[in-house]
């Protein structure tokens, strides 16, 4: 996970006369990390002390004089390198106090950027495209400055990197809607060109960002239409082909732009698997593009956002774990953390393996899918168009294809409605039906949810026992369910679901105890959980004799030397709780149900405060049967059904306990539930000090076994190979 | 390339007996070691520390100090005798009777000409050292208090003494006491006891260092017979002193199993004139009391109760690291048969193994158990009948045992000591075992090196004086003397191996100048001589079938030689052209055995102390990069890669704990693996002294 931290204000800014443009032209490090050099627009270059927010030093040209190129800091010679009117480089170090005595030097060509890195000298990067060190640019000012470029060729972008001994110049040029990224090697001087591929659009890239992994460059750029691309030029090697390579590139991320394109927008690569991202609209909130978001990569997931006040000019800058970023009338400076992400994290614990094998073959959504286009909620054309040529090619389709389903979805009667998805699910192929599953079912649930009178049980239950769907594929299908009191449709997706968030299983948890008994008596459910609560029932109503023996009772247990005998009418009433389910079967099997799905107790405990005391009290209850159930050893678990395991029901009672600890200690209707819990407790603890001294007992087996070897003869088979 | 079936025997407890004192003879390299039996052995230093002989011991010797002079070796000890050993014939030459009491000490000066005892009636007997004889020439002072170590003045004109609380220093040529050194008594409740000054060492500047019982190593001027230094180094005694060659270093021994080295250095690097004795290093590789230390050149060699000679090289005198510059432990004897002989025949009826142990007061013999199971590698098999002992034999006189053998046909038992030697027959029949001694027997048979019998049992052959070797021949009836094969010229050396063919044709001997002869038992006379290698051979074999012989020596370089052509063979000099893996050459411990795999005449088995090995000569031989121990490597591979990983070397190293053991092969594929733990025999050794640990 990624996370943006809050952030500071750096400074003030003075909007340019142009509201266009940006009134930073560039930000560098010093060789201190905690300093920033901010070039403006006209005049100024500052150092700021960014932990202080205040400035260190401030350094103006004359009027009339304007600076072409950010300040940079030279890591050799500790000096401060800026070029003012194109041609005049200036050089002044942190003592001196006016830029107008410092060093200046006149060149013959105009420069586009001076660039400095640590470990590197500067190099000054000419409008032309040539490239001087800074040191032998110096000594000889005047000399001659040839053209790389060609007339109407005009750089864009350029950007430095030094890696172990090799220092690049990378820049990018426009000529005529044609993009191209020149890689100059220094040291032997090697020029590469490579020609970027053409975006639908046309469009030219609004931002590029540049970094050394693994060896590579790698270059990631956006384009208006929200598209992150990267390449990748080896570091190494390529040196010598002639001539200008096509430059591969592979779709990073799209970004929702919302209506029209990006205007102001840049992405900066953090890692791997990160981008920020400013002047992009955050897919949530309804409008405006003044946002600094943190996508993944990899899953394609929007990490973490921020809203930017005042207008973004589409820069940002990223040092040592912050990023800068003006926009309105100041230059925010926001830290930022990235961490290794991955996709069990994404989806909290995993599901229990034996049931998701026996059960669900379903696959978690892909994100790709999910994110390029295939989105149910707004399909795009080209996937539609070729389903559409699918079906088309299915000439016995007598049933209307999926596109006329949907439309049907929208507008048509409940019993066609139902009759049509039928007829689509049970002919379908699989690969198909991938697709359209998700489509059908997030209509169906849209069509509900906006007219009440609209449900469709039938339909929407065949769609999820095609095991296609996720919650998180149509998330309003439990909920509605669960609206419409249709305990069969919820089991199911309890049951399928891999991903149903911690919110939504807390929210079933809670109408499936607070339901009257007789409302879900009359509901038919999934027969084997059924058939398997029965067991239990009827396990706990044989009176718990088995083979003449009867298990020490659970009072006994509890039972201290200090402890009064309890009186046998209150011995009764335990044997008597014992036996009776708190609850309704049918509504134990839905419980049954939640207690096996999946979760993460972090993320479960928040709503499960949400219980009232009776509710908990009732659960608690219930969990407490189905564990003296289990614990009595006279029901033998029937292998192959459904069933709660018992490290769930005790996890749970562990979370309703946490959650509502305060409440039950103070509620007198839980005391004799709690004091049960406690011997319950204790008679874990007893078993598991039996097992540790089982366990000491074999480790003497394992010992005795050693002191065999050291008889004083024996005969032994060896091998030689 | 199969399974064995190892004979894992663990019921041989042999137990070495605790070093007493130690001679190292610049000159020749070699270390002479006394142990508490009255046994001396010879270390030759120039050929990776080889124990190259072994001297018995007897009864009532028991010798208290060893003494070079030249090359000849005397010993002193508590019978008060003085003993000069014929270390070509491996026994005592003559005993002299010091009339003196008990002696504690012998020392020579440093010319050779005199000896000089220090005995327990507190007088210093000087001898004269003769072409063959010593003789007596006077005593000096006679002091009260008995003399317990000695040091000449390397100009010998002083010695000085260490008595009961004091030293003293004599003027040889007057013979009276012109200092007398006070040794101050230990603190607490020890100040009661009298200090023993176990040794001094006079140096050449007349600097006297003694170690004593109260724990101290003093430095004293022998001039003025002032104390200059003392180092307290222990709680308990101080044993040993011994000085390297250039005077620069001392090393004292203590109770504790420490050593502790002095060095004459300048305490601070800018007054290099000022030097002066100090402690610098410690070493702890014994733990008992070091009795006996001797620094050499490059190391310290220590030895004393745990039984083992420990040669600690000093690092600074080695440029590189090298297989010179590797802590040696020398636990067992270097040749397996000079003190424990194991013998395994397999008896032509029964086809039950036999063992012959050699302990240096009995014999015993042992039968084999026996398993009839079969089982996987790894596996341990039940045992059908448990191992026997069918025979102990204890041995007549006060002499040693030095050598025994049994015949290969289990009818024939004999043993030597230095003064006679014995043969038994031996008859088994159902399970009952009689023994009858063969009384007469052949006069020139008087004392042997080595014994070993035919393979038909109709011979045996006797290692006697000057390297030759008496043929007997064995009847039912009688033993009558046949031949003595005996060489015309070169060495003189006693033979420490022996070894006959197969078919009876050819009988090897080699002896400590590293000769191998080779004799034809036909025709009795000297077939050939293998070329003399620089390295003593320290075990061979002659392989059963093709009669080429196997010798490997002292620097684990390892040679096949066939008798009948009279030439290394092919294999040997691929091998030798090779070279030997580096893994082979660094190991620190002699091959004791050969033998050979009746079932496949390729393969050789060779041990030593760590592990034993069988080299398949039908199988590459390993060069430098190849992994060496490549047994793990091999199980981990499939059936189909495995061919191409072999090579001829196989080396076993399962029986880790053992330390002496014999791989030898019977019929069916079986090893016999006698082991002796170390720990088996630190376990008997007496508790070592009381040392104050940490929270205890």
């Amino acid at each position: 996970m990624a996370t943006l931290c809050e952030g500071f204000t750096l400074c003030g800014l003075v909007q340019t006369q142009n509201a266009s443009d940006s009134p930073i032209q560039g930000i560098e490090l010093d060789e201190d990390s905690d300093h920033a050099v901010v070039t403006d627009s006209t005049r100024s270059v500052t150092l700021y002390k960014v932990s202080d927010q205040k400035p260190l030093g401030s350094w103006t040209v004359k009027q009339g004089q304007l600076l072409t190129c950010p300040a940079v800091f030279n890591f050799q010679t500790k000096e401060y390198v800026v070029v003012s009117d194109n041609k005049v480089i200036r050089v002044w170090k942190d003592e001196d106090l006016n830029l107008d005595k410092a060093f200046k030097a006149t060149v013959t060509a105009d420069v586009w950027r001076v660039h400095s890195a640590p470990g590197g000298e500067p190099v000054v990067l000419f409008q032309r495209g040539a490239v001087r060190f800074l040191d032998s640019l110096l000594s000889a000012p005047q000399q001659p400055i040839e053209d790389v470029l060609s007339e109407e060729e005009v750089i864009r972008w350029s950007a430095s990197i030094v890696a172990e001994e090799q220092h690049f110049v990378l820049f990018t040029t426009e000529q005529n809607g044609e993009c191209c990224l020149y890689v100059q090697r220094l040291n032997p001087n090697t020029l590469q060109k490579y020609r970027l591929e053409r975006e639908d659009s046309g469009a030219s890239p609004l931002s590029f960002s540049a970094s050394l992994r693994d060896k590579h460059l790698n270059l990631l750029y956006l384009y208006p239409n929200g598209c992150v691309y990267q390449s990748v030029v080896a570091a190494r090697g390529y040196v010598g082909l002639e001539g200008v390579q096509d430059l591969p590139r592979s779709l990073r991320l799209r970004l929702p732009v919302g209506e029209g394109e990006l205007g102001a927008a840049s992405a900066v690569a953090l890692d791997e698997a990160h981008v920020a991202v400013v002047g992009v609209p955050h897919p949530s909130a309804r409008t405006g593009k003044d946002f600094l978001c943190i996508w993944n990569t990899n899953f394609q997931t929007l990490q973490a956002g921020k809203e930017m006040a005042g207008r973004i000019h589409g820069q940002v800058w990223c040092y040592l774990g912050k990023l800068f970023v003006p926009h309105g009338k100041a230059l925010s400076i926001i830290p930022y953390e990235c961490q290794k992400s991955s996709l069990a994290s994404a989806l909290g614990k995993l599901r229990h393996t034996g049931i998701a094998v026996s059960k669900s073959s379903v696959a978690v959504p892909s994100w790709n899918t999910l994110l390029h286009g295939d989105q149910p909620q707004g399909p795009t054309k080209i996937v539609e168009t070729r389903k559409s040529k699918l079906s088309r090619k299915s000439q016995s389709a007598q049933a209307l294809t999926v596109d006329q389903v949907l439309e049907l979805i929208k507008t048509g009667p409940v019993d066609e409605v139902q009759r049509e998805v039928e007829v689509l699910v049970s002919r379908g192929d699989a690969q198909d039906l991938q697709l359209s599953v998700g489509q059908l079912a997030c209509h169906l649930v849209a069509r509900s949810q906006a007219e009440t009178a609209f449900y469709t049980p039938v339909a929407l239950a065949q769609l999820v026992q095609t095991q296609f769907l996720c919650h998180s594929v149509c998330p309003g299908l439990l909920l509605l369910s669960l609206e419409h009191k249709d305990y069969f449709l919820c089991q199911l997706c309890l049951q399928l679901f891999p991903d149903i968030p911690e919110v939504v299983t807390c929210a079933c948890l809670k109408t499936f105890i607070s339901v009257p008994d007789g409302d879900v008596e009359m509901v038919s459910l999934e027969p084997d959980s059924v058939s398997f609560m029965e067991g239990l029932v009827a396990a706990g109503a044989r009176g718990g004799q088995q083979n003449g023996f009867s298990p020490p009772l659970f009072e006994e247990d509890s039972c201290d030397a200090n402890h009064q005998p309890k009186p046998p009418q209150d011995k009764k009433n335990h044997t008597l709780q014992l036996e009776a389910c708190p609850v309704g079967l049918h509504k134990a099997v839905l419980l049954n149900e939640v207690l096996q799905t999946p979760y993460s107790d972090n993320f479960l405990l928040p709503h499960l405060k949400d219980l009232d005391t009776q509710q908990v009290i009732l659960f608690l209850q219930y969990l407490q049967f189905v564990y003296l159930k289990y614990s009595q050893d006279v029901y033998t678990q029937t292998a192959g059904l459904r069933s709660p395991t018992m490290t769930q029901i005790i996890d749970w009672v562990c979370l309703l306990l946490d959650a509502h600890f305060t409440v039950l200690v103070m509620a007198p209707d839980a005391k004799g539930l709690l004091s049960n819990l406690q011997s319950f407790v204790k008679s874990q603890v007893k078993l598991f000090s039996e097992l540790g001294k089982i366990e000491s007992s074999l480790q003497e087996l394992h010992k005795m076994k050693l002191s065999k070897d050291i008889s004083q003869y024996s005969i032994e088979v060896i091998e030689l190979f | 390339m199969g399974e064995f079936k190892v004979h894992r025997v663990r019921f041989f407890d042999y137990m070495p007996t605790a070093i007493r004192a130690m001679a190292f003879n610049a000159h020749t390299e070699r270390l002479a070691l006394a142990r508490m039996d009255g046994s001396v052995e010879i270390f030759n230093f120039t050929d990776h520390y080889f124990q190259e002989k072994v001297i018995p011991g007897k009864d009532s010797r028991s010798t208290e100090s060893l003494c070079w002079v030249g090359g000849r070796l005397f010993s002193a000890g508590l019978n008060g005798e003085i003993t000069e050993y014929d270390l070509e014939n491996l026994r005592p030459k003559y005993s002299l009777e010091a009339y003196g009491g008990p002696i504690w000490t012998i020392i020579s000066n440093t010319q050779g000409t005199q000896l000089a005892i220090g005995c327990e009636d507190g007088t210093v007997k000087l001898f004269e050292v003769l072409e063959e004889h010593i003789q007596f020439e006077r005593n000096l002072d006679r002091q009260k208090g008995r003399i317990i170590s000695l040091s000449w003045h390397p100009s010998g004109t002083h010695i000085a003494a260490g008595m009961m609380d004091m030293i003293r220093v004599f003027d040889v040529p007057t013979g009276h006491a012109v200092q007398r050194l006070l040794v101050d008594r230990g603190f607490g409740g020890s100040k009661s006891q009298e200090t023993v000054v176990w040794s001094v060492a006079f140096l050449s500047d007349h600097t006297v260092v003694s170690g004593d019982s109260a724990g101290k190593v003093q430095v004293w001027d022998g001039h003025t017979g002032t104390l200059v230094k003392t180092h307290l180094v222990t709680k308990w005694d101080v044993l040993a002193l011994s000085v390297s060659k250039d005077e620069s270093s001392v090393v004292a021994g203590t109770s504790e199993g420490t050593v502790i080295q002095f060095q004459f250095i300048a305490p601070t690097l800018h007054q290099q004139q000022d030097k002066e004795w100090v402690r610098t290093r410690t070493f702890k590789n014994h733990t008992h009391d070091v009795r006996a230390l001797a620094e050499i050149e490059t190391a310290i060699v220590s030895g004393g109760m745990d039984t083992h000679l420990v040669v600690r090289p000093l690092l600074e005198k080695f440029d590189e690291k090298s297989h010179a510059s590797g802590l040696r432990k020398i636990h067992f004897p270097h040749v397996s048969t000079e003190m424990a002989e194991i013998t395994l025949v397999s008896n032509c009826l029964k086809k039950a193994g036999l063992l012959l142990f050699q302990f240096p007061g009995q014999l015993e013999l042992w039968r084999l158990g026996d398993s009839d199971g079969h089982g996987k590698p790894g596996d341990r098999l039940p045992l059908k009948r448990k191992p026997e002992k069918l025979l102990l034999l204890k041995r007549k006189g006060e002499d040693h045992i030095c050598c025994s053998a049994l015949s290969s046909c289990g009818g024939w038992l004999a043993y030597s000591t230095v003064s006679c030697v014995r043969i038994y027959r031996l008859q088994t029949d159902n399970n009952n075992i009689s023994i009858t001694k063969v009384s007469k027997l052949p006069k020139a048979l008087r004392s042997a090196h080595q014994l070993c019998f035919s393979s038909d049992s109709s011979k045996m052959f006797a290692a006697s004086s000057q390297s030759s070797v008496l043929v007997i021949a064995l009847t039912q009836s009688e033993c009558k003397y046949v031949h003595t094969l005996k060489p015309k010229s070169g060495s003189r050396q006693p033979i420490h191996l022996m070894t006959t063919s197969v078919d009876g044709k050819w009988l090897a001997a080699a002896n400590s100048d590293c000769e191998i002869r080779v004799y034809n038992l036909q025709k009795l006379k000297l077939h050939c001589i293998v070329p003399v290698y620089g390295s003593c051979p320290s075990a061979m074999g002659i392989h059963p079938t093709t009669n080429n012989m196997t010798v490997v020596h002292a620097d684990q370089q390892l040679f096949e030689y066939s008798i009948v052509e009279k030439q290394y063979t092919d294999w040997s000099r691929k091998l030798q052209k090779q070279g030997l893996h580096n893994v082979w050459l660094d190991r620190d411990t002699p091959v004791t055995h050969v033998t050979f795999n009746p079932k496949n005449p390729n393969q050789v088995v060779l041990h030593d102390m760590h592990m034993f090995c069988i080299i398949d000569q039908s199988l590459p031989l390993p060069d430098q990069k190849t992994q060496f121990y490549n047994q793990m490597t091999l199980r981990s591979l499939s059936e189909q890669e495995r061919p191409s990983h072999l090579h001829a070397f196989k080396i076993c190293k399962t029986f880790q704990v053992s330390l002496l053991f014999l791989a030898s092969l019977l019929d069916d594929q079986s090893l016999v693996v006698v082991e002796r733990p170390l720990l088996a025999i630190t376990s008997q050794l007496p508790a070592p002294v009381r040392q104050k640990k940490f929270a205890t």
